[in-house]
């Protein structure tokens, strides 16, 4: 019985768009191609969501054909509750990316879109593998794409930023990719991922790949001290990168300690919780720190995201239902919030040419919709009640207090300094009198903009009113993970 | 001898004889002025590697374990050998492909030229072939005369006629430490025949200075060959100055034929001597690896960088004899069939671009390529891609394999520093994708209004394809892809023709 292979379809329909784009004749027709795919490609994902069937831990919706046997490699997909969830986030943002862009980028277009549309079959395929190497090929791809959006595309220091981006990642990648192979001999020649979990390795392999694999994500990540790449790729890259970049890719790093260092590693994973935890601290406290310290929008926010990136990893080592259900659900939430504050500053960028904080003010009264949607976007970012980011830093704070105190305390802090930064970034930008850079050209809200933040404003309430759909499609998964670390480790 | 003995022989290494046949009518054939002698000379080029690869193809030992040795044990066929006369043929019939369009620029079109890369060819063909050291060396030297005539063949640049010099005492000096290598070996054991010396040297006593001696200077011969650190000093010099089809050629055909002598002499019959090289060895492929990428950083004449790349591309492939088993062999394997699909793709590249003759080759010449050439652009980032060892091109495949293997042995640490080194090395290759992609090729005026469809309305005037181009770039360009995305096949290659490498 062969069922349809809808994974494959959704992976693979953007690339077929992208390989069908030279042959679109003008930029205008090349946009609404693009834009077509995408929500083409939206639509199966949320078909895909509603199919999944949560009372199930098994991988749903499997593929599996060989590739290269003769190395035990597989082209093999599948999706949990976990992967189900940022299959859905990466078709949404691959097309309010779009619509991002649609005026923002005017050179080049046809490059742009197929960058736009190969890193999103990419980072789709990266969520439904099974199989470490198609794993491995998928995430080590993304970077080209990446690379091209933010050398290109970008701002004035764009090389620089585009270097760094791509070397940090391929240094950390390629570690990654030892780390792999070292599993691959050890877990018996097989690079399927189902078979290489629960596998019972030796603890001094476990550690060394742990290692390997932690570079790795935190790179991705990012966790201090690996972040510094972050600010740069950030402020330079064009918005659909940023939205990109913090959306999804920065997730890549999360989703892999969730993917293999807690079910492959769980001694080893143990074992390092307390370094986790402390970086994880560090990062949330020292994130914040230095968002408050700065006076360009996109740094406020790149810094803002190492601080609740640092939740995230917070939340996945304390090995609790609360921290790990936290850790995935403010994995969502950020890549919604994070997202539309990087493409709120992309439209007041598009405006006004200026990402300089102290020369706005009063800007809810110039553009009231533009307004009212940022400060709710920097509400849920800051965690109020009410909001996604509540239900996600709430659980992940229950969570460490069930495992490290302390650590609770400094996320607490960070919570608060977050407050502090994001508030002055509310006061001062929209509260207080008009202000607006020189040379600034002001006008509301248009449809397309509209089109593009109503779907995350839906979001950012739903999940902070009624988180239950999410939690429970998480609980069944999360609960076989835990059962996986836990289980084997303590 | 028995005149069956005789017509197995000839058999066998018919072609060979194929090849000089070709090479000498070619010789015949340029001596007849026409107008379209070059077109002709091509022809018959082509024409003469597609008959010997049909013929080798006829001749390819079936089931592939066979292994057939002729002239009373000094030449073989077997997989080993079939599969590199494949990789040979293919190197040199793109590197004829690709010398029309040079020659025509630079003025330089002699039917020599073609004459010299067959006989080059038949040399490198012998070396694969040999199983006794004096027929390898022989087929070395007819391959290294050919090449030293070919890198001066641009007879009025100072740059040409310089490097040839260079690589004539080199290439000699390096010669002689090879031959008296040969001469203690033969000294130690009375033989020069390979499956003789399996058998000599299983008992030796591997502490016997001579023996050390003549392992030493084997290796050292050999590693000149490939250009490995630190006997790596004639690369980039040669590199740069050599026509840029030669360059092609050297870093792709000589280096594949010298890899498959290091392969057959080393982890064929000098296996039991593994003790003596192995660390050594170890030491010089990281060497060579960190030597060519760190270097490559500061290059800006594209033909020394590719030097410096194919430099730490050595290192990375000496990784699999180190890991000394069959897996670590058929890497090597797969790693010279993709490499030389990824560096001819972009060597064409090179040449299609390089039009002034005087300028020669700065790294400015990719400057603006995307705006001008999108499809052009889009081959060469991904031979870029695949040099640097990204997913999803042949060259991560590669990489990956030769990795497998060396962590299969045991040799996680290596691993690790190889990694760090390649992700050194894609820092020059990432250079070159950002001129290509970023850098305008002129001043353009508006930059932000300038619309980038399709190659028109801008500084660089229009690169011609010609139709031998095309084949070439269409080629190299669907091997980099296609064994990156289905490297099953290629590797089941490999495999195949390594297997029989380990067993005489």
């Amino acid at each position: 019985m062969t069922p349809f292979p809808i994974l494959s379809l959704v992976i693979f329909l953007p690339a077929l768009a992208a390989l069908m784009l030279p042959l679109v004749r003008d930029d205008r027709a090349i946009r609404w191609f693009t834009l077509t795919a995408l929500l083409l490609d939206f639509a199966l994902a949320s078909g895909l969501l509603l199919a999944f069937d949560s009372e199930s831990a098994a991988m749903q919706f499997r593929e599996s054909y060989d590739w290269v046997p003769a190395l035990g490699i597989g082209y093999k997909l599948g999706v949990d509750g976990i992967s189900v969830l940022f299959v859905f986030l990466t078709a949404l943002l691959g097309w309010i990316s779009v619509l991002a862009s649609w005026s923002a980028i005017q050179t080049r277009v046809r490059e742009f879109m197929i960058s736009l549309l190969a890193i999103q079959s990419l980072m789709i395929g990266v969520f439904c593998a099974l199989d470490l190497f198609l794993f491995y090929v998928l995430w080590e791809a993304m970077l080209v794409p990446m690379y091209l959006i933010i050398g290109i595309w970008g701002g004035d220091n764009r090389i620089y930023a585009a270097f760094k981006f791509f070397l940090y990642t391929l240094a950390g990648s390629l570690l990654f990719l030892i780390g792999i192979l070292v599993l691959y001999f050890a877990g018996g020649r097989t690079f399927d991922m189902l078979a290489l979990m629960g596998q019972p390795y030796a603890f001094p392999t476990q550690a060394w790949v742990f290692v390997a694999f932690l570079i790795a994500f935190a790179v991705k990540v990012p966790m201090v001290p690996l972040h510094t790449w972050l600010p740069d790729a950030h402020v330079q890259a064009p918005t659909a990168g940023s939205i990109i970049l913090a959306g999804v890719l920065l997730k890549m790093g999360a989703y892999g300690f969730l993917r293999f260092s807690l079910p492959m590693l769980p001694d080893a994973s143990v074992y390092f919780a307390p370094l986790m935890i402390a970086l994880s601290a560090l990062a949330i406290v020292y994130g914040g720190l230095l968002a408050l310290a700065q006076s360009d929008i996109k740094k406020l926010i790149a810094y803002s995201s190492v601080s609740h990136m640092g939740f995230i990893t917070l939340g996945l080592f304390t090995f609790n239902m609360n921290g790990l259900s936290g850790a995935v659900i403010q994995m969502f939430n950020h890549g919604i919030t994070t997202g539309a504050l990087f493409l709120f500053v992309g439209l007041i960028y598009e405006r006004t040419h200026s990402r300089d904080i102290p020369a706005y003010g009063g800007l809810i009264k110039v553009v009231p919709l533009f307004g009212i949607a940022m400060a709710a976007f920097l509400l849920s970012s800051m965690a109020l009640p009410g909001t996604n980011g509540f239900v996600g830093e709430l659980l992940v704070i229950a969570g460490a207090f069930g495992s490290t105190g302390w650590a609770a305390g400094a996320a607490v802090v960070g919570a608060l300094i977050g407050a502090a930064y994001l508030l002055g970034l509310y006061r001062q930008m929209l509260l207080g009198e008009v202000r607006l850079p020189e040379g600034a050209k002001m006008w509301d809200l248009n449809a397309r903009e509209i089109a593009c933040a109503v779907p995350l404003l839906v979001f950012v309430f739903w999940l902070g009113l009624y988180p239950k759909p999410v939690l429970t499609l998480l609980r069944a998964t999360l609960e076989q993970l835990l059962a996986q670390v836990i289980g084997t480790g303590a | 001898m028995d005149t069956d003995l005789i017509a197995a022989s000839v058999r066998a290494s018919s072609p060979e004889i194929i090849v000089i046949i070709g090479a000498c009518a070619a010789l015949m054939l340029s001596l007849w002025p026409h107008q379209d002698q070059q077109k002709y000379l091509t022809w018959l080029s082509l024409i003469t590697i597609l008959l010997a690869s049909a013929q080798t193809l006829q001749l390819s030992p079936r089931p592939v374990n066979i292994v057939e040795t002729t002239y009373s044990g000094m030449f073989v066929v077997d997989a080993f050998a079939t599969y590199f006369k494949m990789l040979l043929y293919l190197g040199t019939a793109l590197t004829i492909l690709m010398s029309g369009k040079f020659l025509q620029t630079e003025e330089a079109v002699k039917g020599e030229y073609y004459v010299l890369l067959l006989f080059a060819l038949a040399g490198t063909m012998i070396m694969v072939s040999g199983a006794d050291l004096l027929i390898i060396y022989i087929g070395l030297e007819l391959q290294a005369l050919s090449i030293y005539v070919l890198t001066g063949f641009l007879k009025t640049r100072g740059r040409s006629v310089e490097a040839a010099l260079k690589y004539v005492i080199l290439g000699a000096f390096s010669s002689g430490i090879l031959l008296y290598g040969l001469s203690l070996i033969y000294g130690l054991t009375g033989s020069t025949q390979l499956g003789v010396l399996n058998s000599a040297l299983a008992t030796a006593d591997l502490s016997e200075p001579m023996l050390i001696l003549a392992t030493v200077f084997l290796l050292v011969g050999l590693l000149f060959k490939i250009g490995a650190v630190p006997f790596h000093m004639w690369v980039p010099d040669i590199y740069e100055g050599a026509p840029t089809p030669i360059t092609a050629y050297l870093s792709v055909a000589s280096k594949t034929a010298a890899f498959a002598v290091l392969l057959r002499v080393f982890m064929g019959s000098l296996i039991g001597l593994e003790p003596l090289w192995s660390s050594g060895l170890a030491a010089i492929a990281v060497a060579t690896m960190a030597l060519g990428s760190l270097v490559a950083l500061v290059q800006d004449n594209i033909k020394r960088l590719l030097a410096y790349s194919s430099i730490s591309h050595v290192g990375f492939l000496l990784l699999g004899i180190i890991a000394g088993t069959t897996s670590g062999m058929s890497a090597i394997l797969l790693y010279l069939l993709i490499y030389t699909f990824m560096t001819l793709g972009l060597f064409a590249i090179v040449i299609l671009l390089h039009r002034d003759v005087r300028a020669g080759e700065p790294l400015t010449l990719f400057s603006g390529l995307a705006q001008s050439h999108a499809g052009l652009a889009f081959m060469a980032m991904i031979f870029l891609f695949s040099l640097a060892g990204i997913p999803p091109t042949g060259g991560f495949f590669a990489k990956f394999y030769v990795l497998v293997a060396l962590i299969d042995a045991g040799h996680v640490t290596l691993a690790v520093i190889a990694v760090l080194l390649s992700a050194v090395a894609a820092w020059f290759y990432l250079r070159l994708i950002m001129l290509i992609y970023i850098q305008p090729a002129e001043p353009t005026t508006g930059s932000t209004a300038a619309p980038a469809t399709g190659p028109t309305g801008h500084a660089r005037a229009a690169i011609l394809l010609s139709a031998p181009m095309r084949l070439v770039l269409l080629f190299s360009f669907s091997g980099t892809v296609l064994s990156g995305i289905f490297p099953a096949w290629f590797l089941a290659m490999a495999r195949q023709a390594s297997l029989s490498g380990l067993g005489n």
